[in-house]
């Protein structure tokens, strides 16, 4: 009985994913050419590589929303409360404190380098932040950085300054024409404002999934 | 003989095994592991499909983040199981 009925799931799955991808093969073609509307609205973008271009440019709006989930699922996590039993009883491992010690420069060299490439090849806030908060995490692990429940003042700031610093340059553009809507003179360095703000607060983010717990240190320790 | 795209080929096999295996692991531990193996061949794929800044995002967030997350939650559930004292998060 348990075997029919398992031959019939699979039965069916293996029905319902090949009329998906029949169905994805039937598609008409798009009727709107993006990757041609893209490539010749390059110039007015600010940027280099389209997908920058498309992501804090075109539809802005997909990405500030994004960040806006983020913060929020933090918050959501930290109102929640995090379970007593998350332990500052990582073990001492001289090899991993060695690791991290020697892994967490080049982290933060490879971020900025993903920060500053976004503009003209693969990369971007996103790539640099979760590198950052790899790195975050790595020192965390080997009991270098400790955790936190309640951010102090500076840390909250910095964990809502993506956010506002995008929000405020999306408003400031209403009185130029449009939420969202840059200059096209100025829209190189708005989207490198934005990126830098966007790459620490998404880095401390998604480190903070991570690192939110009860803390046995001094607060004066936290970063 | 044509020219058959034997890494591509090798790769989709690879990314379906470690999916299935992801899901029918009975040991949550080994399953979390699988799905950092699962991640990082997706990165892989996405820069085989030319889509270099997904796979950037994908070994970054996908497999390295998500990972992490999944063996700190996965030593919560051990240390719950094992009363109060967290020894280790890994087995």
């Amino acid at each position: 009985m348990n075997a029919l009925l398992r031959g019939c799931t699979v039965l069916a799955c293996l029905g319902l994913g090949l009329g998906l991808a029949w169905s994805m093969l039937e598609l008409p073609p798009a009727p709107i050419q993006m990757p041609g509307l893209v490539a010749s609205h390059m110039d007015q973008s600010g940027v280099d590589h389209p997908v920058t271009a498309v992501l804090l440019n075109f539809r802005g709006y997909d990405t500030l929303l994004e960040v806006a989930v983020l913060l929020l699922a933090l918050l959501g996590m930290l109102a929640a409360g995090t379970t007593p039993l998350h332990a500052s009883s990582f073990k001492e491992a001289p090899m991993l404190t060695a690791l991290a010690r020697a892994l967490t420069p080049i982290a933060v060299l490879v971020a900025g380098y993903l920060l500053w490439a976004g503009a003209f090849k693969p990369g971007g806030a996103f790539q640099a932040a979760a590198v950052l908060a790899g790195a975050a995490v790595l020192l965390r692990i080997a009991g270098l950085l400790p955790s936190w429940t309640t951010p102090a003042d500076g840390l909250r700031l910095a964990l809502a300054a993506g956010l506002l610093v995008f929000l405020g340059v999306a408003a400031s553009g209403l009185a130029l024409g449009g939420l969202l809507a840059y200059p096209p003179e100025w829209a190189g360095t708005l989207i490198l404002l934005i990126e830098t703000s966007l790459t620490v607060s998404l880095a401390l983010i998604l480190a903070g999934l991570f690192l939110a717990g009860p803390d046995s240190r001094p607060p004066e320790e936290q970063s | 003989m044509p020219d058959l795209p034997i890494l591509d080929l090798t790769l989709a096999a690879a990314l379906l095994f470690t999916g299935w295996r992801t899901l029918a692991a009975p040991d949550l531990f080994k399953a979390v592991v699988l799905f950092i193996v699962f991640g990082l061949f997706m990165a892989l794929a996405w820069a085989r499909l030319e889509a270099p800044d997904i796979a950037l995002a994908e070994a970054a967030i996908g497999a390295g983040l998500t990972g992490a997350l999944l063996l700190d939650a996965l030593g919560h559930l051990r240390a719950r199981r094992h009363g109060r004292s967290l020894q280790d998060p890994q087995p």
